[in-house]
């Protein structure tokens, strides 16, 4: 199949060492020394004051990028159908249900246990934007982001309209973390257009390629070749499922370039960056 | 077409869907392992819930269990991804031929253009919960545990596309219990853009303590036998299940054998995370855009296979919309009575239990209930002997996710 074209609208990204998307572009372009200290926990403005203190983490950093990126985009943020998607979830809330469970399961938290859908973020952001426009939460173990963004770039192109992708992993805590390897916290997003608007920051060509190995026989946990980002900036976030997602934003931060992300372990998509409107990001 | 349902925020009509074919399907639940055995239950009217046994203090309720997992291990070579929830998922498979239907297409079209897109909920937490309740001395999971593709919410998309040797893309959906609706939806615009040129959806989701004390927690399980719909329902009884779809591109001249999905339709309430919405907002709207992307009006509906979970909220209003947007000779009903509310996997049984009515022709009606909530002629407790065009299935989740869902006889 030939290339398709989508357009980026709006970006966003949250970690304990890249606090927003104006800060972090700069980190990426070493422009600016990344902040010593991890900063604290976004806080989700667009939930009322209650909900935004009890938010568990995956929540708070989703509603902070995905609201960060529909600014950026200058897109109301009701008016998109969104993509979120966690390779592992809130594995906080996981500890804590194994935990409880395990110990006096008759306790378990009726709050903590709706919060633990795969889709909470996701419901969250409708909830917190009065959006009816679909959303759809996708996991695909490492290849989560690849997936999550292809799903996006699927939907505006089959839709004909924008849609925000959200993604998003925190640490693995409690006995689940000597099996589950994500540490940190990170979250990104995109507002990704169809066509070229006035909103559009980049173009972004894609295509889905087969990497061109056979089938593994064997479980999909040993990492195969990803597109890496750069030494300094990986190491910001350094260890978090969603890490593969860094070189696409690194990209889009300082020089737009053909990137390569894995979807499988026989796939990838190729993606061709290039912007739309100087300096306009 | 403009949505008229206010506050949708959508600026154009849905594209319309893509007109594909139900290959295979196949379902394992309490109400029986595999079409067959699925269709007997149904035309008996046998259901497969039973007592909760599940677990070492047992809520009071009563479970749809799929028996015998617990003796059945996964054949050799797949051992890596022995669970619960991938043992369920290959008990399915496993039935209606489905895996030859599926290497079929993996000869017509090649391993890497065959797409996976599973539905789960809870996918293989079980293992994860077993993993705590066992920890050694030192706090840490008991060795046969220590495998983190069995702690993953895509362990059995995983296991899928090992079991069946695809190479495609491959993706869980995780929104509750619309998860395995979805996927037609995610399915449909994969093979629409190109990407693939067939693709397993399906749904798997196994009984766990996750879900039973969660839902008990929220004071939502029924310590009877649930019966949606009743004026006297009082909860719902949780399920296990896992099914299969395989879908294509519907040929250009259809032989009249092989069912169709007409249209999808997707909606968030933006409401509150374990309520629907209080007028059905995000439910009517799914219902519209399935409707609009299959180019039919709610009139040319047969049959309508509701999400009937028998919670009370959820029953009340869906009558209500059911009765303001369908047809009153549309037949409805909730299939739950048969196999419990199987949460990621509801999506997928109950599309199939809507594939077999219209193949066999035939309205399953609602199990369990005596007196029907009032206000919705199209509810049905009795089956109903007819020749069926065209099913719908309803979807709602936590997170006010929805999903509708349209099939049809190819002709």
């Amino acid at each position: 199949m030939s290339a398709t074209t989508a357009y980026i609208e709006g970006v966003g990204i949250w970690s304990e060492r890249l606090p927003g998307w104006d800060m972090a572009r700069r980190i990426f372009c070493a422009e600016i020394a990344a902040p010593a200290e991890a900063c604290k926990r976004p806080s989700p403005d667009i939930l009322p004051p209650n909900e935004r203190r009890r938010a568990p983490d995956t929540v708070a950093i989703a509603l902070a990028v995905g609201s960060e990126a529909c600014a950026h985009a200058q897109r109301e943020p009701c008016t998109l159908p969104s993509v979120f998607a966690s390779t592992h979830g809130d594995l906080a809330i996981t500890d804590y249900m194994c935990e409880t469970l395990a110990s006096t399961p008759e306790l378990l938290s009726p709050i903590r246990f709706h919060n633990s859908v795969h889709n909470a973020a996701a419901g969250y952001w409708a909830i917190a934007t009065g959006s009816m426009r679909p959303y759809t939460a996708i996991s695909a173990d490492r290849y989560s982001f690849g997936n999550g963004l292809l799903e996006a770039l699927v939907q505006a192109q089959s839709d004909h309209e924008s849609v925000l992708l959200v993604a998003y992993d925190i640490a693995a805590r409690g006995p689940l973390a000597n099996v589950v390897s994500t540490t940190g916290r990170l979250g990104c997003a995109l507002v990704l257009g169809c066509q070229r608007t006035p909103k559009s920051r980049y173009a972004l060509q894609w295509q889905m390629r087969e990497t061109g190995q056979q089938r593994k026989s064997t479980p999909s946990t040993e990492p195969d070749h990803l597109e890496t980002a750069s030494t300094e900036s990986a190491s910001l976030v350094a260890g978090n499922a969603m890490a593969p997602a860094l070189p696409m934003f690194e990209a889009i931060a300082c020089s737009p370039r053909r990137i390569v992300c894995p979807i499988g372990p026989n796939l990838h998509l190729e993606l061709a960056l290039s912007p739309v409107n100087e300096g306009s990001c | 077409m403009a949505d008229t349902v206010a506050g949708l925020h959508r600026h154009q009509a849905p594209a319309p869907s893509a007109r594909l074919r139900i290959s295979a399907y196949t379902a394992t639940s309490a109400a029986g392992c595999g079409n067959a055995a699925t269709l007997s239950s149904l035309r008996s009217r046998t259901s497969g819930l039973s007592r909760n046994n599940f677990g070492s203090q047992p809520v009071d309720t009563y479970i749809g269990r799929v028996n015998g997992l617990q003796d059945e291990p996964l054949p050799q070579h797949l051992k890596q991804w022995d669970c619960r929830n991938n043992r369920l998922a290959w008990l399915g498979l496993n039935q209606d031929e489905f895996i030859s239907a599926v290497e079929a297409a993996r000869q017509r079209h090649g391993a890497t253009r065959v797409a996976i897109v599973l539905g789960t909920s809870t996918s293989s937490i079980g293992a994860t919960e077993e993993a705590y309740r066992s920890l050694d001395n030192a706090g840490r999971f008991p060795q046969h545990l220590l495998n983190p593709l069995i702690h993953t919410p895509h362990s059995t998309g995983d296991f899928l596309r090992h079991a069946l040797s695809l190479d495609g893309i491959c993706v869980t959906v995780g929104t509750a219990c619309s998860s395995s609706a979805k996927v037609f939806a995610q399915g449909e615009r994969l093979l629409r853009s190109g990407l693939a040129d067939a693709v397993v959806v399906g749904g798997v989701d196994s009984l766990c303590d996750s879900v039973l004390f969660g839902f008990n927690s929220l004071e939502l399980v029924s310590r009877e036998r649930c019966r949606p719909f009743d004026v006297a329902r009082d909860g719902i009884n949780l399920g296990e299940a896992a099914g299969f779809a395989l879908i294509e591109r519907a040929l250009l001249e259809p032989d009249g054998t092989v069912p169709v999905l007409l249209g999808y339709g997707e909606s968030s309430d933006a409401f509150h995370m374990s309520s629907p919405h209080p007028q059905g907002v995000g439910a009517r709207s799914a219902i519209a855009d399935c409707l609009a992307r299959a180019g039919l009006s709610a009139d040319a509906v047969n049959y309508v296979n509701l999400h009937g979970t028998a919670s009370r909220k959820n029953d009340e209003i869906e009558a209500k919309v059911i009765n303001e947007l369908f047809s009153p000779n549309t037949l409805a009903s909730s299939t739950k009575g048969w196999t419990g509310h199987t949460l990621g996997a509801a999506g997928i049984v109950e599309a199939v239990i809507t594939l077999l009515a219209l193949q066999h022709s035939f309205a399953p009606g609602t199990l369990n209930t005596t007196q029907l909530e009032p206000g919705c002629p199209q509810l049905r407790t009795d089956n109903t002997d007819a020749s069926l065009r065209t099913g719908m299935s309803l979807s709602f989740a936590f997170g006010g996710s929805n999903c509708a869902l349209l099939f049809g006889r190819d002709a």
